[in-house]
This record gives structure tokens, sequence and C-alpha cells, in this order.
């Protein structure tokens, strides 16, 4: 909302610095997010009067002209101008003189003559044909205002206002206007306010006669109120009006719209004018549209209009879609004669609503839907006639037609200072609450503040409260710390999550944010099969492409993306790990289930399918996590068939691990092998053992033995160990393989792995005898399942 | 005899002199000490000699037996001590030459300030509690004061799933949810991701985190709510920062305020970080407006609180002077590894 220092000037006497103004309004409350000054880059340029106008001697374009600036004798400038004449009055830019967007003029010669400034085009000074309709666009503004010889422009075309730019919170539709906001000025300044009820004088005649109104549906059009005006004559406003709606950066177009307008800016109060020729059968009906109606609306669109709208119809047809736009013939034409004007009010969420379906918000729209002061119809539809009569633009008809369904009982709220006291931790006495209340515009009467009728927005103790804190000033009020003691500590699970993260970066990954929308297409990239539950996501209805137009049911595809993009941003070793939420459709109108997954992915020189695995047996380790198994998965369509493994533990599926099949990888445009792995962070954090007791170190010495054995290829080096620790699970303290060797010395479709051993009793030394009685039995359960001793 | 032994002694330390290395050495070790050696050849001839000569000679032979010995002994720690030397001399290293390059995790920057605002609020005895980020319409809006159709609406532009299941545009419903599920006193933050359907530039992005903080307990007042977010704000900011309280409005709060910090780069003067306004907005905050105590139960004649709420990108964009928020989701590792 832009604010001009003059029309302000016109509610509150004040001569703000502007920072000071600035940060004072900031600190109550209207947030200024800046302030413009008029031709503040003007400098140096006066009204000057053409006295002679001579030809140039040597360029038939050019005209040598002399100009009175009242500075003793005339001076001399040359122009290419056409539509200047001797007795003109002109913006003269003296020697030194600076213009918008730094134009700087000096003294010089033109092809040879002399030339001591330059004459100035409407667009030179940073103004438009709309501010100076009588003006020429490619000329020299010949000046029609009524002004001095050699008076500063500024002020002789009447470009010397300030405007304030506020940021107004949607709870304060009231300081959508210069009288809303003066009346925050007058507040936070302790200054009066001079307000003055419109007056208008008639003449004569009877609205009633001429227009009949009904509202149909009260709850949404609480309030409508009409004036006409006859004989209108339509033309342009004057300079002072047009001023002020280019201040608030609004084109004038003719004195009646511009009425409304300026009324809209002033008041609050949207308003709208209707041509009383075109409202058939002279009644107005405010009802909802019917079924199958439409309406063109001013800009020429036909638009269905729906049951639950508004509309402002006549005997025939809707005229207005209410509060958001009228319909094509509804506006001030040439040769219209007699203009209804309305102000009304309408409910916000109706307005909002229908503004929405429509896909038009306007400037009166964006304002009921704020729900507007309903007792501001009257003065600001006066106001406008009250501009009728002084402009000249037509004859009000005495009369007026306010149809009134609103509550005119002012809201009341217990005063209670303790509480105010109390909520803001400050100690005012009751006295100062109520200077501070009243200076807000509030009335106390006894123990009830009486909220004025345009602070729509107040409706508890704690609002007054707040209106309180703002003239007494947020900072004056002490900074204290909560009483109470309290502890405060990381739940297990945050506990645990952080573990999983510094042993993925002990690990040498590093961690990424992704998206938890995706596209569609992942499934198919990822190979997902058809049929696959991961394919019934949660689908956003109003995404802001496809590519983001699922919330993800697996991780894997944003890792991958992320993969790709290093891969293609040529980063040679990456390894990465992310975790983030899943979420599983678990059907219309209930929410998904979001499950928490640890997603690793990694490629480069030093990375294979076994440093993966490392990492998950390091978190497994941290996590103290025993009795994990890994099986082999060949039929996940997201991994290579033969090196792909699920964890499993105590029997359940936890998460899946392996090198990304190649047509997947193909997908993603990554052209080089990459590890990943998905596992379910909640199964983890239920496995996750802290019940550390400590074992005492081993007194007696180990017994070690190494054993090469023979075996099918098809055979898994899992499958033995799981053999051997069976064989003697009492001594035997760990396996671990050294070789695997398949080749030339031996058979086709076998393979050679060689263990070590480590054998131990905690109480007593292993004697040789048991560790070979160990190794027979292994050997004798080896052979059992064709596995031999090399 | 005497001579002789006499001359064994100064002809072996005389030939201990010359050597080099540990072989000439033992050579001359068993030259004259060995089981053939000259001394034990004389000690050999000791029974030609009278019972008197024996313990002098026998005494003296001992004296330069051990003589030798020890001087042996002696230029071997010498030879050791050199040859040492040398080895060490030999194995010098070119320091200069890069070290092995050791794999390092690197946490995200966005995790890396979170986790200092998670420590900072645990010493101010705030609990971590997090909520679902697909959400009830009624969690994040109804709940908080901002009904159907309401204009405070508009400021958040909302990812819809159905009518009334959409995608958190604020941590706010975890507050609903704790407030609902906790009795007071009440003292959490809620760090988490929201969404809001703004396109992805430089500067947004439709997907971004949130930390928000509620505190409720009978008497608790808007000078705690600037106590304690001032607090925050040092030590977010430095102790010398300045911070200020300005009034604002949110649905869910009243009264509502912005906090603004003065800029740290211009000191209040206004510059291109702070867009010429002196001042960076980071929180915003409010006393719960007793009608959203009631909503979840809490008796607002009885408790009060107040909540806070902020964006954690900007802010980490600020600490590093990252200047376009799409790095952050992109994660190259030429940006990850620089923190």
């Amino acid at each position: 909302m832009k604010l001009s220092v003059k029309w302000l000037n016109d509610y509150v006497s004040i001569k703000p610095d502007n920072r000071q103004f600035s940060e004072a309004l900031t600190m109550s409350g209207s947030k200024v997010e800046g302030f413009e000054i008029e031709g503040e880059e003007i400098t140096n340029v006066v009204v000057g009067k053409i006295l002679k106008i001579e030809k140039h001697p040597d360029a038939d374009k050019l005209v040598v002209c002399q100009v009175d600036v009242n500075k003793g004798e005339p001076i001399q400038i040359v122009t290419g101008a056409t539509n200047v004449f001797e007795g003109a009055l002109v913006p003269v830019a003296l020697d030194g003189s600076t213009l918008p967007q730094g134009i700087k003029i000096k003294k010089g010669k033109l092809r040879g003559v002399e030339s001591c400034g330059m004459l100035c085009s409407i667009k030179e000074l940073g103004v438009t044909l709309g501010d100076f309709p009588y003006a020429i666009e490619d000329g020299i503004f010949i000046i029609e205002e009524d002004c001095q010889i050699g008076e500063d422009i500024h002020s002789a075309i009447g470009i010397d206002d300030t405007v304030f730019d506020f940021e107004i919170t949607s709870n304060r539709p009231d300081c959508l206007s210069v009288l809303g906001l003066s009346r925050e000025v007058a507040a936070t300044y302790n200054l009066p306010l001079n307000i003055k009820y419109p007056e208008v004088k008639g003449c004569g005649g009877d609205i009633n006669e001429l227009l009949k109104v009904e509202i149909l549906n009260s709850e949404l059009c609480p309030r409508y109120s009409a004036k006409i005006v006859k004989n209108v004559k339509v033309g342009p406003s004057p300079r002072w009006l047009r001023e002020r709606l280019r201040s608030s950066g609004v084109r004038p177009i003719n004195n009646l719209v511009d009425i409304t307008n300026f009324v809209m800016l002033e008041y609050g109060q949207p308003m709208h004018a209707f041509d009383l020729r075109y409202i058939n059968g002279g009644k107005i009906s405010v009802r909802n549209a019917v079924k199958g109606e439409s309406i063109t609306t001013l800009d020429g669109i036909e638009r269905p209009l729906s049951e639950e709208m508004l509309v402002i119809a006549d005997e025939k047809a809707p005229v207005a879609v209410a509060g958001v736009m009228g319909g094509e013939f509804s506006g001030i034409m040439e040769d219209t004669n007699t203009v209804v004007f309305e102000s009304a009010v309408f409910l916000g969420s109706s307005v909002r609503k229908t503004a929405k379906k429509l896909g038009m918000r306007t400037e009166a729209s964006a304002r009921f839907e704020k729900d507007l002061d309903r007792q501001n119809t009257l003065p600001a539809l006066l106001r406008a006639c009250e501009l009728v009569e002084m402009l000249g633009a037509g004859e009000v008809v005495d009369g007026i037609i306010d149809v009134d369904y609103t509550d005119k009982t002012p809201k009341k709220i217990h005063l209670d200072c303790n509480f105010i006291n109390r909520f803001l931790g400050i100690s005012l006495t009751d006295a100062e609450i109520i200077s501070y209340l009243e200076r807000a515009g509030f009335k106390v009467e006894g123990e009830d503040v009486i909220v004025p009728s345009f602070r729509t927005d107040i409706e508890h103790k704690a609002d007054l409260s707040e209106e309180v804190a703002r003239f007494y000033g947020y900072n004056n009020i002490p900074s204290t710390t909560i009483r109470g003691i309290a502890k405060a500590s990381l739940s297990d699970r945050q506990k645990f999550d952080k573990k999983v993260h510094e042993t993925m970066r002990a690990c040498g990954l590093s961690e990424i944010m992704t998206y938890s929308f995706v596209s569609p297409k992942i499934f198919d990239k990822l190979c997902v099969p058809e049929n696959s539950p991961l394919r019934n996501p949660i689908v956003i209805s109003n995404p802001l492409g496809e590519d983001t137009g699922i919330m993800r049911t697996t991780s894997l595809a944003s890792m991958l993306d992320t993969v790709s993009r290093n891969y293609n941003n040529r980063n040679l070793n990456v390894s990465l790990y992310e975790i983030a939420s899943i979420y599983i459709n678990k059907g219309e109108d209930t929410l998904p289930d979001e499950k928490d997954i640890l997603t690793l992915g990694m490629y480069g020189a030093n990375v294979d399918f076994y440093v993966l695995k490392g990492v998950i047996e390091a978190l497994l380790e941290k996590l103290n996590i025993k009795g994990a198994s890994f099986k082999t998965v060949s039929d996940d369509s997201m991994y290579h068939p033969g090196r792909c493994a699920a964890l499993v533990i105590n029997g359940e599926q936890i998460g899946v691990f392996g090198e990304v099949h190649p047509t997947v990888l193909g997908n993603f445009e990554i052209d080089t092998k990459v590890y990943a792995a998905t596992i379910c962070m909640d199964a983890l954090f239920s496995l996750e053992d802290n019940d550390i007791k400590y074992k005492p170190l081993p007194k007696y010495p180990a017994v070690s033995r190494d054993l090469a054995l023979i075996c099918d290829t098809s055979v898994t080096s899992g499958e033995i160990e799981e053999i051997i620790k069976a064989s003697a699970p009492k001594i035997i303290e760990s396996v671990s393989l050294f070789d695997i060797y398949q080749g030339k010395q031996i058979a086709e479709g076998k393979k050679s792995l060689a263990y070590n051993i480590s054998m131990r009793a905690l109480d007593r030394t292993l004697t040789t005898e048991e560790a070979d009685n160990a190794v027979n039995k292994i050997l004798k359960n080896l052979e059992k399942s064709n596995i031999v001793l090399r | 005899m005497k001579q002789q032994l006499l001359n064994i002694d100064a002809e072996a330390k005389k030939a201990l002199e010359g050597i080099n290395t540990a072989a000439e050495l033992e050579e001359i070790r068993i030259k004259y000490l060995g089981k053939k050696g000259e001394l034990t050849a004389i000690l050999k001839q000791m029974g030609s000699l009278s019972s008197e000569e024996r313990p002098i000679i026998g005494q003296l032979a001992n004296k330069i037996r051990a003589s030798i010995e020890d001087a042996i002994s002696k230029k071997d720690s010498e030879l050791k001590e050199s040859g040492l030397k040398e080895k060490l001399i030999s194995e010098a290293l070119d320091v200069t030459l890069p070290g092995k390059k050791q794999v390092l995790g690197h946490k995200h920057p966005l995790t890396l300030v979170l986790d200092e605002i998670k420590e900072m609020f645990l010493g101010m005895g705030f609990d971590i509690v997090r909520g679902p980020e697909v959400e009830t319409d009624y969690y994040n809006f109804e709940a908080l004061n901002i009904p159907k159709d309401h204009p405070a609406r508009d400021t958040q532009d909302t990812f819809y799933i159905t009518e009334n299941i959409l995608l958190r545009t604020q941590t706010s419903p975890v507050q609903i949810r704790t407030m609902e599920q906790k009795k007071p006193p009440i003292r959490v933050i809620s760090p988490g991701r929201v969404y809001r359907s703004d396109a992805l530039d430089a500067t947004h992005s439709p997907v971004f985190h949130q930390i928000e903080g509620l505190v409720v307990d009978k008497g608790v007042t808007m000078a705690d709510l600037k106590g304690t977010l001032e607090m925050f704000a040092k030590k977010l900011y430095g102790e010398d920062s300045v911070v200020r309280f300005r009034p604002h409005h949110f649905p869910f709060t009243e009264p509502s305020a912005e906090v603004d910090v003065m800029c740290f780069n211009c000191h209040g003067k206004g510059c291109s970080l702070c867009k010429g306004e002196g001042w960076i907005e980071i929180l915003g905050a409010g006393m719960v407006h007793p009608k959203v105590l009631s909503i979840c139960g809490i008796d607002p004649d009885e408790y009060s609180g107040f909540a806070f709420g902020m964006g954690l990108e900007r802010l980490v964009m600020r600490r590093y002077q990252i200047d376009d928020l799409r790095m952050f989701f992109e994660n190259d590792m030429k940006f990850l590894s620089q923190f």
C-alpha cells in the first residue's frame, strides 16, 4: 500500500523525516518497505517562457529559442522539437541540471550555435500522459499549469510528493487505505486525526423513484448502499486528483472512474459505478448465480458462474460478480448520463472463493476477501458524491439506498489490565493502558473496551495486549528468562540417528539432501515391475511440474540422480548417503507412512560391492547388531542379478544393497558401476543394542588353523562360514576368509576358498588335540555339502 | 710374558682405531679375545709360570682382557651410532610431497548449522520433536487459526494431495500435535522439511527447512519470548549482535513479532546484504493465540506460551556466503566437501 505524504497531510499534520518516519511506523506495526521521493533525480529544472523562436542558421530541423527563466537576460536554447511556440511555458533544464536516469545537461554548441540547456518532454521529466493528459508524448511539454516563470519544476507541475510503501498484513484491511494509515500515523506520533464527514448538497429528486435494491443472501452481502448521480459530465480529473492517484500507482482514466478509485484508496472501500441505462427494470438484486448463468466481464471474457457465487443482477441477468468485477456494460461510457454508485460489503471467504475459481483477483476482491468494515459503506459513498459535486462531474440525486443487515452493536471486550500486564511481562498502570488503547482508536467505557468497526481483526483480550504493546513499543518490553528448570536431552531415536550419521561420515560418505517429491517416471527408470506397490505413490494434485508430481516411495532414484549429477560433473570418487523419508500410500484420506530410509550410493576407483558391504558391516558393528546374514537377491530389477544382497536380521529383511543394474544406470545416464543400498532406519533402531557389558580380555592363547577348501562355484562363502561356525561353536572365535582362487590349478566349475579359523577357550589353554578334533569335525561337516580340503 | 701382554693390549687398541665396519671389529675381537686368539694363547702358557708370578700375570691378563673388551664395546657403539646416523640420513623424505588422502565424509551444510541450533536449544531446555510432512489441513491450518478461505493461506502456496491432506507449509502442525499429546510445561523445537509451491530459483525452493519452537507454561510472558530469542540470536550471531522485535501478524500468535538482527555487514546503515534496510529478518514469533491453546485442550486462562520459527536455508546461505539456494539440493561433491 502506497501512502503519499501530501494525501496523509489531509488527515494528519506532519512533515516526516523519511528515515525516522519509516522506522517509527515499522516499529508500531505498519512496516515501511521503502519510500520514493518524486522527482528526486531532477535538479535545476525550472519553468521558462519562450520569448522568441528563430531558425537555426545551419540546420533545417533545429530552431533557436530565447527563453525567459526569470534570471535577468533570457537564455538561448536550441531544440529540434516542432511543437514549441512563442509565449509557451516549458520545462527548462538549465546548465548543470540533472534528469531521471542519471542524465546530466550541460551548456554546449549545436551545429555552431550555443545552447544553454534543454527544453524537456514529459518523458524526460519521468511523468506520463496519464498525469498530464493535455501534453503530447513526442515533443516539448507545454505547461498549462498555474505556475510562475522561473519556478522550480517540482512545485510547478506537482512532482514534489514523497510516497511510502507499506507492507500491510492480511489482518489489517483497514490499513489498505489512506485513512487507515493516517490513523496509524496519528496513533504512532500521538497526533490529532482530522476526519471530516463528507457533505453532499444534492440536486433534489429521489433515488427511490429510479432504483430498487434487494439482497437475497444477506449472509454473503450484509450491506448494500447506493447513490445516483445524473447528468454526468465525463472528462479528465483535476491535477490534484490525478496526482493522488499517481502517487498510489493508479492510472487516471476519467473523472467518474477516478472518483471510485480515489475513494477506494482513501476509504479502503471498493466502489462500483453502473450506468443506470443498463440496469434492466431499474432493480438490483444481490443473489447467488443460477445454474447455467454466465457473465461477460469488463475485460470482455465470458465467464461461467456457479451457484455458490454471488452476483449483482438486474431483472434479467447478472451485471457484476459481487466484489470481484463488473459486467461488460456496467461501466462508465462517454454517453453515460446517469450513474449508480455501489458501496457494499461482501463476505470475505465467499469473494475469495469466487475470485479464485474465476481466476481473477482484482484490487476490489483483494480487499473484500479480508472482510471490510461494514459501517464504512455510507461514508465512502458520500465521499464519492462529495467529489462529484466538487469536480462538477454531475448532479447527485437526493436520497440514499442502504439495505443493511449488519449488526451495529459495537464489539466489546472486557478490559483486563492485569492480563495485559501479565501476558506482556510489563507493569503499566490502568490509565497508561487505557491511553494506549485510545490512541489506537478504541474507546474505554467502564470495564469495557469498545472496538471501532474498522478493526475487524480484534476479538480477544490478547488482541488488545498487542495494541498496547505496539504503542508502548515492543522494544520497551523487558527481556527475561523463562521461569522453571527444564531439562532436555536427545531421545533414544535421536541418539541413534546421530550415531548412524557419524558412522556414515566416518566411513567416508558425505551427506546429501534431496527432494521428497519425484517424477512418476522414476519407476520406469528404475525398471520397477508394473505390479509393484512402489508404483502406488501419494500424488500431489497441484504439483509445480511433472518432475515433482509424486511423493517418493523409494529413495534410490533421488540418490541415482545425485550420483548422475556428480558423475556428469566429473567428480571421480563419490560416496554419499542420505537419511530421509519415503512415503507409503495408505489410501485416500489417510496420512501416509513416512519411513526413514538410509540410502547409500558410491562409485569410483576404490569402490566395489565389498566396500559397500564393509560400510554396512561397520554400521552393524557400531550399532552392536549381531546375527546379520546376507542373502543373495537375483530378482530385484534395480540391481545386478548376480551382485545384490538382502540384509537379513532375525529372519527379517531390513535392507537391500548391491551393484545397480546396468540398464538402470543407463537410464540415469551413468557410465560407471554404482553401488547402492537402502536400509530401513526403523528396523535398525529396533535392533540397535546399547546394552554393552565389558568382557574380560582373554587370558589363554588362541590356536589358529588355516583351511584351503574346494567347492562348486555356486557355493557361497556365507554357507561355508555357517558350517564352520556351527561345527564347534564353543571354541571358534572367528572365521575369516583370506584367499579365493579359481583357475587352471583346480577343476572347472570349482573354486578354492582359504579361511583362517581362530579357536580359543576362555578357561584354559586349548590343546592341540582339541583343535585337531574341531578341524576334523569341520571337515566332516563340510564334506556333507561337497566341500573338501584342497 | 708381562711384556707380551702389554704388547697385545697396545696392538689391539691400535688396531681398533683404524676400523670402520662391524665385520672388522668382529675380526679384531676374534684375533685378540677369541678361543684361538692371542690373549688366550698367552694364558695357555700360564702353567709354565712360577706360583708367585701366576697371580700377578693372571691379574694383568684379566685386566687387559677387560680393557680390550671395553674398547671393543665402545667402538661397537660408536660404529652403531654412526651407522644409524647414516641410515637415518639415507632415509630422509621430501616432506613437501602430498599426504596420502584420507576419505572423510562431510555433513551437509544444512545439517551442520541445524545441529548447532539444536545444541543451543537443548542447552536451553528444549526437547526436539518431529511430525509428519504429509499433514491434514486441520493441523497445518485450521488448528492454527487459519480457517478455509482465509487470506493468510495466500502467503503459503500449498501443495495438496486431497482436499484435506497436504504437504505441510510450516512445522507449526508439530506444535499442535505436541500440545495435544503433552501437558505443560512444554519446551520444544521442531525442525523439519516444509513445502510451498514456489518455483526453484536462486532464493526459493519448493522444499526447505524450518525450525520452530514452542514454550507453554503458567505465566509465560512476551518478555520471556524476547529474552529467549535474544539469547538465541546472540548465540547464533555473536554476543555483540543487536536484535529488534517488530510488530507483525501471524494468525496463530497474538501479539506477533518479526525479529531482526542488525545487519552485520553495514551495522544498520543499509547495504546490499540487508537490501538497504540495515536489518535482517531472522525469525517470526509471538505469544501463542489463546484460541490455539483452547483448540489443543490447554486452558488459556491458566497457561500461556510463545512460539517462534525460522527458515534454515537463508540462515545457512548467509553463514557461508552461499549465493544460490539450489546448491543445497544438487549435492555436488565439490560443494559438499567444502563443509
